[in-house]
């Protein structure tokens, strides 16, 4: 027992601070708070893959990979407080799970010149890398989501939306209320009707929202939602015998957590993902034998093939693909941050290089450039079998409105610019 | 009948639900603020406790596992057990009580005398002690509580309200029984303090500390009890708004449902509790009914507070709360 915790004080000092010579990819978590439950498998997974990284191939081109962890217990303040105190560590990008926290780091990496990476969230017209050079929102952003469920939804009716009413249930923050202005848009485009419910932080009293909900009858019903208000939404849906089929969540409302308390009558709860789900790829065979065997899961080791820890799986692969590209845009293997920046803006996903990696048709196919930082906005759908406590993709990968997204984009970082009086341009 | 007065209806219906479950969580501070004049900032955390110790008993679960495989490089996990509700609550309770008497002894005993605030603040650091220990205890997942209770559409309501008005009416069968079970459990509570030899003396002791002592109450027998018993109302609270949306972390600021609720009610009184909570239920949801759509909506975690404030002025005791006399 002495023994024992002897080697892990040693252990303990020995992790505290990274060798001078590694990659350094933070990890901004939150594995306490009301959002532990998403922070934990995101942080599961996004440190998995830089453990088989480790085991499997002895880094990235040579140099160890150090993923120095930090609690943020999704408190914007604590967010900043961990950027501050890892900055230094060499840190060659940012991942915070956590709109409130993008927004605050947005301008200190720039000044600081760190990338940051904020798939699917965050500031959705960081897209224009002209106007925000340091931070990309590769594969997809919230306009994506609005407007993909929004192109599933005419899908479902027929190409026509004309009469038709749409909810949005939403978390009254600035995540929450990301996707209004696309979906205000996107009604004027096809002549449905757009209702706004906001629902106050955590979200455990819905009722309001839903007897609304039952009251006005809407077609369909997107939510926008984050923790508790993810499961009590889902089981208001229940009570008020809404179809499941016509409640379509963002990627953020799309967790097993979200849907397993409401047991069977979750069936069928679609939402959005922007990369594929489950276990069933070869990766996982090497994360079986390289990590998960050997005992060196992160946490508990149980959220191996949930979604959230497949995105931040996804997450990690993407940044050290990232990595690679600016290796061999450089030729060196010691990249630093700006480095870093140059391999994600020359980032290019195609399915053969997904394949190679172990996750054939696991997310869509993108190019990364110094205009557009964010991808294709290509996304899916999935559909939860309740009986089979599974997620299911139920569509291919579509690519959203573009004519809609794009000048909506445009409007929004040039105004950023004019705010901060920067003039966008690309080296 | 106009279509907006049947809402209303069934929106005041909803709201009077929606406040039974905000008083079950009042009903905690209550007790233990009578008792010992302890404004119990712990309360939200201890639903939060009991709940996810009544799951992992359920469920078998083995407590403090991540820990002892982390230390031990063992792999247990379950004990392969699952246990009827009625054992698990029963079990549960062993535990609250456990729990209330460590409270005392580790934390209360040593500040006897101490100012309000200084209590005030060690039950803040007993609200951070306990969710890092539930953590630690049962972990942070999300977890499915089912003990049976029913869940969705009171059909009869449904079906009575239709064939009269020609719109039936929405009621979760789950806030029909916490109201059924919230009634009983002031019915129990009020008795037990008004018709038992312990609820008399935990009468006395909210009275007069020095007093009970000098009659030969004992202090501690007391307050471990009137902790046990908000550890009871908190497990009641915990089982209904965990059912609602799975028991997590979040359980803990139902807390934040309950502070208007005593503002209004009086932090002193358990018919307070359970009234303030229904004008605060319907208050909220009626104002976000007629008022909400003009303002934005998500107006129901404000307009609490801004009644509870309103009641404030003209009642700083509360509606039921003892009025405080400070001779000088």
């Amino acid at each position: 027992m002495k023994t024992r915790l002897t080697a892990l004080a040693l252990g303990a000092l020995m992790a505290a601070g990274p060798a001078a010579a590694d990659l350094v990819f933070p990890s901004l978590s939150y594995r306490t708070g009301p959002y532990a439950a998403g922070g934990i498998p995101f942080a599961d997974g996004y440190a998995d893959y830089f453990t088989l990284l480790n085991e499997r191939d002895g880094g990235i081109g040579g140099e160890k990979i150090d993923v120095p962890e930090c609690e943020t217990a999704y408190n914007t303040e604590k967010g900043v407080e961990c950027y501050e105190s890892t900055k230094d560590l060499g840190s060659l990008v940012y991942q915070p799970l956590s709109t409130g926290i993008t927004y605050q780091l947005i301008p200190k990496v720039t000044a600081d010149g760190i990338p940051m990476l904020t798939s699917g969230l965050g500031r959705t017209s960081a897209k224009n890398g002209a106007m925000f050079p340091w931070v990309f929102n590769f594969p997809a952003n919230y306009w994506d989501g609005a407007s993909v469920a929004i192109k599933h939804i005419l899908d479902e009716e027929g190409g026509d939306l004309k009469g038709k009413k749409v909810a949005l249930v939403y978390h009254n923050s600035a995540y929450g209320k990301e996707p209004i202005r696309t979906l205000e848009e996107l009604s004027k485009k096809h002549g449905y009707d757009l209702t706004l419910l906001p629902v106050d932080h955590p979200g455990q009293e819905q009722k309001s929202q839903w007897l609304q909900i039952r009251r006005e009858k809407p077609d369909y019903v997107i939510m926008y939602g984050w923790g508790v208000m993810n499961q009590v939404a889902v089981q208001e849906a229940v009570n008020i015998r809404f179809p499941m089929d016509h409640f379509i969540g963002i990627w953020w409302s799309g967790s097993e957590n979200d849907v397993l308390p409401a047991g069977e009558g979750a069936d069928g709860y679609k939402a959005l993902t922007f990369h594929n789900l489950g276990d069933n790829y070869p990766l996982y065979d090497d994360l079986k034998s390289y990590v998960y065997d050997k005992g060196l899961s992160a946490g508990a080791g149980d959220q191996h093939g949930t979604a959230i820890y497949d995105r931040g799986m996804y997450g990690a692969m993407l940044v050290a693909e990232a990595a690679k590209t600016a290796q061999k845009i450089h030729g060196t293997s010691k990249i630093t941050p700006a480095m870093m920046r140059d391999g994600m803006e020359a980032l290019e996903m195609t399915e053969e290089k997904m394949t190679a990696l172990g996750l054939p048709n696991f997310g869509p196919e993108f190019k990364v450039s110094c205009e557009n930082h964010g991808g294709n906005g290509f996304a899916a759908i999935g559909q939860w079998d309740a009986k089979a406590h599974e997620w299911k993709l139920i569509t291919d990968y579509m690519q959203s409105d573009q004519d809609v997204v794009q000048p909506l984009i445009e409007a929004d970082s040039m105004a950023f610019g004019k705010e901060n009086n920067i003039t966008p341009g690309c080296k | 009948m106009p279509d907006q007065l049947l809402y209303a209806m069934e929106v005041t219906l909803n709201g009077l639900m929606a406040g039974v479950l905000y008083a079950l969580v009042a009903l905690g501070f209550v007790l233990i603020y009578k008792a010992s004049g302890i404004f119990n900032y712990a309360q939200g955390v201890m639903a939060l406790f009991a709940a996810m110790t009544l799951v992992g008993i359920t469920e078998g679960q083995v407590p403090f596992s991540h820990l002892i495989n982390a230390i031990f490089g063992t792999e247990i996990h379950n004990f392969g057990w699952q246990l009827p509700g009625l054992v698990a609550i029963l079990l549960t309770m062993v535990v609250m009580v456990g729990l209330a008497w460590c409270v005392q002894q580790f934390v209360m005993r040593h500040l006897v005398g101490q100012a309000p605030i200084i209590l005030f603040m060690a039950t803040i650091g007993l609200a951070y002690f306990l969710e890092g220990v539930s953590d630690l205890m049962w972990g942070s997942e999300i977890r499915k509580l089912d003990i049976g209770l029913p869940q969705g559409i009171n059909e009869t309501l449904d079906r009575v309200t239709y064939d009269l008005f020609g719109y039936g009416f929405f009621i979760d069968n789950l806030d029909v029984v916490a109201s059924v079970i919230a009634a009983l459990l002031v019915i129990a509570l009020v008795a037990f303090s008004q018709y038992t030899k312990q609820g008399r003396a935990m009468r006395a002791v909210a009275d007069d500390h020095q007093a009970a002592l000098s009659v030969g109450i004992s202090l501690n027998f007391i307050w471990v009890m009137v902790w046990s018993v908000a550890g009871f109302v908190a497990l009641v609270a915990g089982i209904m708004w965990g059912t609602k949306s799975g028991v997590q972390f979040s359980l803990s600021l139902i807390a934040l449902k309950a502070l208007p609720v005593l503002m209004l009610g009086g932090f002193t009184s358990i018919p307070g509790a359970i009234v303030g909570g229904l004008i605060i239920g319907v208050g909220e949801k009626l104002f976000d009914f007629m008022i909400g759509p003009m303002v934005g909506g998500a107006t129901e975690n404000w307009f609490a507070y801004v009644l509870a404030l309103v009641f404030l002025v003209f009642r700083p005791q509360g509606l039921f709360g003892e009025k405080i006399i400070e001779r000088v």
